[in-house]
């Protein structure tokens, strides 16, 4: 609940009433409020809890229930009836009466007790709500103890299925309209609405159109009863069986704040946590609902080891594993050296390790965790403008909040950041912020960040700066007047995303129109462990907290910290995550470090498959087998992160600090493996936990030397490609084949469905009947996807980066920006298509009833030799 | 109410007789409805002078000449024209409210359908007086023949320069829409309305921000009644002191009286605010057959009933008032002693429970029990219990609702069984001694 200050509350009359506020009396107590608080905030301050169902401190008011009703009196004038404490703001000299000291509010209170519970079910031993249902509680305090109803009651049937994941009881519900004001106000997704009037009004969606919204599961959470329930949740547990740990959450760089709930080991669920300063009182449905990946049948618990005689991988010892790997790797240094690849999902305690142990252990600086497309544009933008930042001195979320104007660069908040995008909306919608967004097309989030429509007259503002892929860079240099002004105004923000790497020259052009306008620019990466990363120092320039590796008066005082000799510290810069591939494969490094990292996640996973097959030592440090493991000399098994604690860095570099959920399985996190392997390397890196490993962070302080140098790339211009290519567009959907959204059906049942999109010119160059599938092709392989026409400029295609058949770096081994072959399709599009699927990649559900599953042209048997795919995985084994 | 019955007792009607027809004048000439008849009597001839004045010194004639809302509430409409905005930064918005919906009232329509230029030439008065140049008029929907007319006659009036741009050269642009609503009686309300208009659910909206401030598309907006801003060509054309000459001090102006029921001649009689039922009955030639009366509304079914005691009731907002009703919009129902006041209140509160938009509980969940209790007292099935269940239901319902439908749903109940208590208590003569019928339902089936 967000509640104001408190203020003093000294009953003396001759106290002045603080500027901007009001003096009321409520229940006797004098008190002062902020002008414009409503009545019900202000008793809450008080300790006074009005009872309430459609009041929520984060929605507009609504008034609708009338379950909050207190006795007013203004101007000495009691009003006529009693009002709705959630409507009614504070005003000076407002004596209020709630049911605590006003027979009038307490009657009005129940009595509208009585009228919810007439035709609410008694089925509250069934009901997920019960146990934690504010009806429930509420009926109990401020309702009587019999009804008076002995009529026939409303009957609905139920559940009904708004989505995969949600279900609705229409008899359970007291229609407060929170959920659809949820949707409406703040996700910006209305499918669901009160539908008829009355009493048979109810909660519904539209025909054939699914509640489709990535943050539909808030609206189970602030639902007062048990109108929705999750699928994934449904009869699973009782609240009062369940403990509560706060945790974070490990899918993306919003760093939520959240609540586990669990019992006898086994996680039941996830709901949001309440941090006002970064995801308030929401999170996305990945957040909330993807977490069996941790306790997926194929995970891996115990070490294993490669048989000298099968070849195969075999469980052992952690003694046997360890010793064989540090011998390994020892081998492997002490002959051309080993490189470590720790993949983008860490904790900044575990990155720290895997920093400490290339530098210390294997003495090298081939470390990059940027398993993904990437520069060495970017790096330099990470060491010069983003390490060692934070909320206070950098971008956070509040200044987001109060920016005139947001350009969000190569960055499609919605999909990447989800809390970022809710509050961009809060933002234009609230404190008429401008979002701006360089991209292609008007995407749903872009959409919902600048034309903003609920209550009132909707509002257009911001909007789409259209540009080819790849030509962000140039763009950023030719804005139009209205949005550089824009940004000219104190306070504006560039954000730029994950898709940045994928553009020469856009960290430079952005930081020159930072330099221009004096906007400020913050880095917003898609996944969890990017920030903590960076700070924790596994980049091949970078050393811990921002540490240039070239500054030797640095790297002597890291040689000081961790008790090297001096001189031992690697001081040249070492490979990033290409070049150490590369050398891997070409012999030129004799081994591999390798932490959760997927191969198909990287801009060549062929490429990446070639050099861990080639590599001559590989260990790999995994949760669950990805393309990695089939190539590991010694796989070691780590801890999830329910499993263990530690500390995320959101992209605001703010700290989100969480402590182990499920205690006692034996699952050991990274830095602790890593501690272990060092000291059977003969080597101390004191990281046996994660609380050592932040007090070390914390000990080494800031860099002390200067900041390297900025970036200097220029814009490359880029072309329309005429004929049969294209340039490719593509980023990843929030909900896609990513492996920790492993065995979550229900959840993959509201993912967006996968198309590419084409603007009307290119559609009508293919002869492209609307929906015809379309094939696009490099000379690695062909997707074919159903496809939409959007308003794109002429010569693009968008794919989605790994949704269903789309699994873009895989298939076509290029990325955003490239040119692309394009074709009409003749097959039935996806899932029919043979040999694109990483093992443990999941199929994706269609899409209940939205109309979308594709059916191509031809007939059904048509299609399922038309489609030849290169073999794009088939050398994998 | 049909058009055929409109006509009785109106301009007709001899000297001395109590009548005013003012608003009701051009009802029985030949084509009432066509801008040449109208032109042909006075229409359109207080336009010109109302362009000429200053739009605050419209604002001021109306306040002088008293005139209230004819919708139902009775809000001064002067002082309601002033709470908009002098500064034209944002569009302004005339609505008129022409879904007269409320139980018995036919007024607006009839007006409408006889002589609807006086409702248009109204509207551009009053949009110039409050700076809008938009007009919207928000019909019933069931109103078929009703819209097409004012359809015709907005055509009319843009042909011939009274609507569109630079009305009679005086600089003044007003576009008129007319619009049909689709069947809810709570978009008679008047941000539900508004909320309907802009295309959405159509649900009272919070107040504040109030209509003057925030309306129809977030932008100033002022809610007339039809019948209200017919009569502002007549104040213009009569002045404040002829419109004060009818009716008492603080109601004063004609109004349209619309009678339903059991009356010899039902339909509409326009006559002084402060008129009695004793003095309208005695214009509809009396009580139907010469069954004596028994119970009547003031103003709908959501006023309070009365009863033949109540003849010499003063109608006026004053009066209703402190006879323990309300004038609402003056839709007399009559009924004679033949009629089951139980019976006709649960027809009442079926409207009610058929009509609650659902936004809140109260309204919402009380006119789903209140229906169901009379419907089993009705039926004979009904305790002396459920009557006191009844009064502290409605209890929890008045002045608990979100607007104002809560509370007219419960006048019929509370007051029918003020007055006729014992009819009530003979219905539950059959089950006398007990409780309650049933067991409490732990799960019903679907009604």
């Amino acid at each position: 609940m967000t509640v104001a200050p408190a203020s003093g509350n000294d009953t003396a009359q001759s106290r002045p009433v603080p500027e901007g506020h009001v003096r009321l009396t409520i229940d006797g107590i004098e008190v002062d409020a902020p002008q414009g608080e409503l009545v019900i905030r202000t008793a809450e301050r008080l300790g006074i809890v009005i009872p309430r169902f459609c009041d929520h401190p984060l929605l507009d008011p609504a008034g609708a229930c009338r379950q909050c009703l207190v006795e007013v009196e203004v101007n000495g004038k009691p009003m006529p009836k009693p009002a709705a404490s959630c409507t009614t703001a504070v005003a000076d000299g407002m004596v209020v009466r709630t049911q605590q000291t006003s027979q009038v509010a307490d009657k009005a209170q129940q009595g509208v007790m009585e009228l919810l519970l007439i035709n609410h079910p008694l089925d509250c031993p069934i009901c997920d709500k019960g146990g934690e249902c504010p009806l429930q509680n509420q009926a109990l305090k401020h309702g009587r103890g019999d009804s008076r109803f002995v009529d026939t009651k409303r009957t609905f049937p139920k559940p009904v299925s708004i989505s995969s994941q949600i279900l609705l009881d229409r008899e359970r519900c007291v229609l407060c309209q929170r959920c659809t004001r949820f949707s409406k106000q703040i996700a910006g997704d209305p499918f669901i609405e009160l539908l008829e009037r009355g009493a048979t009004q109810q909660i519904g969606t539209g025909e054939q159109q699914p509640f489709q919204s990535y943050f539909s599961g808030n609206t189970i959470q602030i639902c007062p009863v048990g109108a929705l329930t999750s699928a994934a949740y449904r009869f699973r547990s009782r609240p009062f069986d369940l403990v509560s740990t706060p945790g974070v959450c490990e899918h993306c760089s919003s760093g939520c704040s959240q609540r586990t709930d669990w019992r006898r080991g086994k996680v039941m669920r996830r709901l949001a946590g309440e941090d006002p300063e970064v995801n308030e009182e929401w999170n996305c449905d990945k957040g909330r609902f993807a977490f069996r990946y941790a306790t997926a049948s194929d995970r891996i618990t115990r070490p294993m080891v490669r048989d000298a005689d099968s070849g195969e991988l075999r469980e052992t010892s952690w003694t046997e594993a360890l010793r064989k790997a540090a011998d390994g790797l020892l081998n492997a240094r002490d002959s051309r050296g080993v490189g470590v690849l720790p993949g983008g999902r860490l904790t900044r305690e575990d990155a720290y390790a895997y920093g400490k142990f290339a530098r210390v252990a294997l003495g090298t600086n081939d470390i990059d965790h940027r398993a993904r497309p990437h520069s060495n544009e970017e790096l330099d933008f990470l060491g010069s403008s983003v390490v060692g930042t934070g909320p206070e001195d950098g971008v956070s979320y509040a200044s987001l909040e109060a920016a005139p104007a947001v350009l969000c660069v190569a960055f499609e908040p919605e999909e990447e950041s989800p809390i970022v995008f809710l509050r961009l909306r809060k933002a234009a919608r609230d404190s008429g912020t401008r979002v701006f967004h360089l991209g292609q097309w008007d995407s749903p989030g872009v959409e919902k960040t600048t034309h903003i429509a609920d209550s009132g007259s909707p509002i257009h503002s911001g909007g789409l700066l259209r540009c080819l892929p790849g030509g962000e860079a140039a763009a950023l240099y030719e804005l139009p007047s209205e949005v550089e002004q824009a940004l000219g105004e104190p306070g504006s923000v560039l954000l730029l995303g994950e898709r940045c790497s994928q553009v020469s020259g856009v960290y430079t052009a952005a930081m020159r129109l930072a330099e221009r306008t004096g906007a400020r620019i913050a880095w917003i990466p898609r996944r969890a462990g990017e920030r903590g990363a960076v700070e924790a120092g596994t980049l091949p320039t970078l050393l811990p907290n921002g540490r240039p590796v070239s500054d030797s008066v640095v790297r002597s005082g890291i040689e000081r910290a961790w008790g090297m000799s001096t001189g031992s510290l690697p001081s040249v810069p070492g490979r990033d995550i290409d070049g150490i591939l590369a050398a891997a494969e070409s012999g030129e490094l004799s081994g591999l470090l390798v932490g959760g990292l997927d191969p198909a996640d990287l801009p060549d996973p062929e490429q990446a498959r070639r050099a861990l097959r080639a590599a001559g030592f590989l260990v790999s440090l995994e949760l669950r087998p990805t393309g990695v493991t089939e190539h590991a000399d010694v796989v070691l098994p780590i801890a999830p992160t329910v499993e263990k604690s530690g500390t995320f860095l959101n992209w605001e570099g703010r700290p989100r600090e969480f402590e182990i959920t499920i205690e006692g399985t034996g699952a050991v996190p990274d830095c602790r493996v890593l501690d272990t392997l060092a000291v059977e390397m003969d080597v101390d890196l004191f990281t046996q936990t994660p609380q050592a490993v932040a007090a070390e962070i914390r000990r080494l302080g800031p860099n002390p030397g200067a900041r390297p140098k900025p970036p200097d790339i220029p814009a490359e211009p880029v072309t329309e490609p005429s004929g049969d290519r294209a340039l490719l567009a593509s980023w990843r959907h929030l909900l896609d084949n990513g492996s920790m959204q492993h065995d979550e059906p229900n959840l993959a049942g509201t993912a967006r469905p996968p198309v590419a999109r084409v603007s009307h010119g290119t559609a009508r160059r293919l002869g492209l009947e609307p929906h015809q599938p379309i094939r696009v092709s490099t000379e690695r392989g062909t997707i074919a996807l159903e496809s939409e026409v959007v308003e794109i400029p002429d010569g693009v295609v968008w794919l989605p980066g790994n949704s269903g058949p789309a699994e873009v770096n895989e298939v076509l081994g290029v990325g955003h920006g490239a040119v692309v072959g394009i074709a009409a399709g003749t097959a039935p599009a996806p899932g029919t298509t043979p040999g694109q699927r990483e093992p443990g990649g999941e199929e994706l559900p269609a899409v209940a009833g939205n109309g979308h599953t594709s059916n191509g042209h031809g007939p059904p048997a048509h299609g399922s030799n038309g489609n030849g795919q290169a073999g794009i995985d088939g050398g994998g084994a | 109410m049909t058009e055929a019955n409109a006509p009785d007792g109106t301009a007709r009607e001899a000297a001395g007789s109590p009548l005013t027809p003012v608003l009701t004048r051009r009802w029985l000439s030949p084509e009432s409805w066509s801008l040449r008849t109208y032109e042909q009597l006075e229409g359109y001839t207080a336009l010109r002078t109302a362009l000429s004045l200053h739009p605050d010194q419209l604002t001021e004639l109306v306040k002088a000449a008293g005139l209230r809302g004819r919708g139902g509430a009775g809000f001064p409409s002067g002082v309601k024209w002033g709470f908009m905005p002098k500064d034209r930064s944002r569009p302004h918005y005339l609505v008129i409210n022409a879904d007269e919906g409320e139980p018995g009232t036919c007024k607006d329509v009839p007006l409408m359908m006889a002589d609807p230029h006086s409702l248009l030439e109204g509207c551009v008065i009053a949009a110039y007086a409050m700076r809008a140049n938009n007009c919207m008029i928000y019909v019933r929907g069931e109103a078929l023949h009703c819209i097409r007319r004012l359809h015709h006659a907005v055509r009319e009036a843009y042909e011939a320069g009274y609507l569109g741009e630079n009305i009679l050269d005086s600089g003044f642009d007003l576009d008129v829409v007319v619009h049909a609503g689709a069947g809810a009686y709570i978009c008679g309300e008047e941000t539900a309305l508004l909320d309907s208009l802009e295309g959405k659910r159509g649900q009272p909206r919070l107040k504040p921000p109030f209509p003057a401030q925030a309306g129809l598309y977030s932008s100033p907006t002022t809610v007339n009644n039809v019948e209200t801003i017919a009569s502002v060509p007549h104040i213009v054309n009569g002045g404040s002191d002829w419109f004060r000459g009818m009716g008492r001090e603080k109601s004063p102006g004609p109004k349209i009286f619309s009678l339903s029921g059991h009356v010899e001649r039902p339909g509409q009689y326009e006559a002084p605010l402060g008129t009695t039922l004793r003095e309208l009955l005695e214009l509809a030639g009396g009580m139907k057959d010469g069954i004596p009366l028994k119970f009547w509304t003031p103003g709908g079914s959501s006023t309070p009933l009365f009863t033949a005691d109540h003849l010499d009731v003063p109608l006026d907002f004053e009066g209703a008032a402190e006879a323990g009703s309300m004038l609402g919009t003056t839709a007399l129902m009559i009924f004679n002693e033949t009629v089951s006041v139980p019976w006709a209140v649960m027809k009442w509160t079926q409207f009610y429970e058929h009509e609650s938009c659902g936004k809140c509980t109260p309204c919402r969940e009380g006119c789903f029990w209140l229906a169901q209790v009379l419907e089993r007292m009705v039926q004979g099935r009904g305790t002396e219990q459920d009557i006191d269940t009844l009064l502290d239901v409605c209890d929890n319902v008045l002045g608990r609702s979100f607007c104002a439908l809560g509370d007219g749903a419960v006048s019929p109940i509370t007051s029918g069984i003020k007055y006729f208590r014992e009819e009530f208590l003979a219905l539950c003569e059959s089950n006398r001694g007990q409780d309650t019928t049933e067991e409490p339902a732990l799960a019903g089936v679907a009604r």
